[in-house]
């Protein structure tokens, strides 16, 4: 009798925790299902080359909130990945100090910023200093979030690679910058790239530290110094209007955006598969 | 011989300035990041400074939010803040949990790394599309379903009292509760994994079932990992911006229904940031991304020392 109610007890726990797993996933597939099933309808070659039209004008898309996504975007991976793989570089080859560990203490409290806050420093750092909203301001905003996330990545892809194989090149007698450059970051190299990949797809789709500094635009993109339309703004302003032809706009484009995102993750994903057989 | 010894000093001086100026690289990288902190903080305290002149602290204890008379008092937003996020935890918790003991200790082996996959694929989608989706999906749900009930069985609380539109507190806490699960799961996951497993093995040998070795040898081990993990959690609800701003209905106002629509800290930069016309309005906005950077810092250091500990020493042996 006992064993048995201890049976059931696990059982019980074994179904109510997997329902837990069960009732996680249901939003995820409903967001995908209802974003392919709204978005597929105005997804077309239209969309995805032209520039958007007033309401009520039918036609019109988001060609240049995808380029002016790339491009803040790029800019971000300008700053951010130098940055944050070669700080990942130091904390890992060179950082056993306090110094090196109170540097990889910050870059780990700050993945944890306000993606807001990062876009008020966007303003406060460039767009005052500029006087205008502009592509760099939001590239700036972006690599924000961008840096520590890639430098705690690099970090630890680092810190997996074998002592020995350092020591090999180390005997050798090949300075320890090149056996770093040459030996250590090469074989981490498929990590680094999963890194900064991820933090990429992180950064595309932010839209809160864009608002106010990469702003938005409603024509093709005119300058770095220049506002700029990004996919992530643009269905946002979309999704909180009445009307349901930019809705409809909104889903589209949402549509396109989760692709790009989802393919870098689950991309990454089987890249780094194949080759560690994880 | 005499070149020989020439390039040997060559190349062993070269070597040296090679290596101190590649470390000198990196390292200022390195120091780059402490900067790149600094500068956050420095901006948003400079620029918060005439909005901390003019109401000190007040600022966090008035109701008041009037741009057209320049009365700025942060408090409605706060209340959202910390409602919307503490609603949020108390929906995503439990769940969490469970998906963090099912993914590491009962669900077969087979089953484990794809769902972990899927799960923390949710963290993945922006949260601007999470919001699409709160506007059209869920907050027609939870007028339609969820709030009839409630309303009905528990409407004697104040909580669940008034007319629902849709756009509510509740809604902004449901939305806040999908996008803090995955991040609670998998750091709750990742701790769980580090108790060693002939602490498991124990449990085991002396007959206990799957989710009694659970409850008695893993659980009390990872007890203070797991709160790290509830609150990042937190600090990922309270920072959440777009999602919310979609679907809480900003309105200014404390209000004790979950009902009615809401605001939160966030939510007021995103929307009034841009139109904020005066000197002080804008520095009032900025106050508030102040306190929400000074909020966000404090939990991570919190939850970082919290599961860094368990990280670092037990993870160790494990691998």
């Amino acid at each position: 009798m006992k064993w048995n109610k201890r049976k059931i007890i696990d059982r019980v726990m074994s179904t109510l925790t997997a329902a837990c797993v069960v009732i996680a996933i249901i939003p995820l597939l409903s967001i995908l299902y209802t974003v392919t099933i709204n978005g597929i309808s105005a997804v077309s070659l239209d969309f995805l080359t032209q520039i958007p039209r007033p309401v009520g004008e039918a036609g019109g898309g988001l060609g240049n909130a995808i380029e002016g996504t790339f491009i803040v975007v790029g800019i971000a991976c300008l700053i951010g990945l130098p940055v944050g793989i070669l700080s990942g570089v130091y904390l890992s080859e060179y950082g056993q100090n306090r110094f090196g560990r109170f540097v990889s203490f910050v870059a780990d409290v700050l993945t944890g910023t306000p993606s807001i806050v990062a876009g008020m420093f966007g303003y406060t750092f460039i767009v005052l200093y500029f006087g205008s909203f502009s592509a760099i301001a939001g590239g700036v905003a972006l690599s924000v979030l961008m840096i520590p996330i890639v430098t705690r990545t690099t970090e630890e892809s680092l810190r997996l690679v074998p002592g020995s194989i350092k020591e090999a090149s180390l005997a050798l007698g090949i300075p320890k910058w090149k056996t770093t450059f040459y030996i250590v970051l090469s074989t981490a190299r498929s990590g680094i790239i999963t890194g900064a990949l991820l933090s990429i797809a992180r950064i595309s789709g932010e839209t809160a530290p864009l608002l106010f500094t990469s702003f938005g635009n409603m024509f093709w993109a005119n300058g770095l110094d220049k506002p700029i339309s990004t996919m992530p703004v643009q269905i946002y302003t979309y999704a909180i209007t009445p009307f349901p032809d930019w809705h409809a706009k909104a889903w589209a484009g949402a549509l396109v955006l989760i692709i790009l995102i989802l393919v870098l993750n689950i991309g990454v994903r089987f890249v780094t598969r194949r080759k560690y057989g994880v | 011989m005499d070149r020989l010894k020439l390039s040997f000093f060559r190349s062993s001086r070269s070597k040296l300035s090679g290596d101190f100026i590649f470390e000198a690289v990196v390292g200022l990288f390195a120091l780059g990041i402490l900067i790149l902190a600094f500068l956050l903080f420095r901006e948003l305290f400079i620029e918060s400074g005439l909005s901390r002149k003019t109401f000190g602290l007040s600022f966090l204890f008035t109701s008041t939010w009037d741009p057209v008379n320049e009365i700025f008092g942060a408090l409605p937003f706060i209340f959202g803040t910390l409602v919307s996020s503490f609603l949020a935890l108390l929906i995503a918790v439990p769940f969490s949990l469970g998906i963090a003991i099912y993914l590491s200790e009962l669900a077969p082996e087979k089953l484990r790394t794809p769902l972990s996959f899927i799960i923390e694929l949710l963290a993945a989608i922006p949260s601007v599309i999470i919001g699409l989706w709160g506007i059209f999906i869920l907050a027609p749900f939870i007028r339609d379903y969820l709030a009839p009930p409630l309303s009905t069985y528990l409407g004697f609380l104040p909580l669940f009292q008034g007319p629902m539109y849709g756009l509510s507190m509740l809604t902004g806490g449901v939305i806040l509760a999908i996008m803090v699960i995955p991040i609670t799961s998998s750091v709750s996951r990742e701790v769980i994994m580090t108790v060693p497993t002939h602490q498991r093995e124990a449990a085991l040998a002396l007959g206990a079932t799957g989710w009694e070795t659970t409850r008695i040898a893993v659980l009390p081990y990872s007890r203070s990992g797991i709160f790290g993990a509830v609150i990042l959690g937190f600090g990922r609800a309270i920072g959440e911006t777009m999602a919310v701003t979609m679907v809480i209905g900003n309105s200014p106002r404390i209000s004790e229904s979950l009902f009615s629509p809401s605001y939160t800290m966030a939510s007021v930069i995103a929307n009034e940031f841009v139109e904020a016309t005066s000197k002080l309005y804008v520095s009032s906005l900025i106050e508030i991304g102040f306190l929400l950077l000074v909020i966000s810092v404090i939990i991570n250091v919190a939850a970082r020392i919290l599961v860094w500990k368990l990280l670092k020493v037990e993870g160790g042996k494990v691998a």
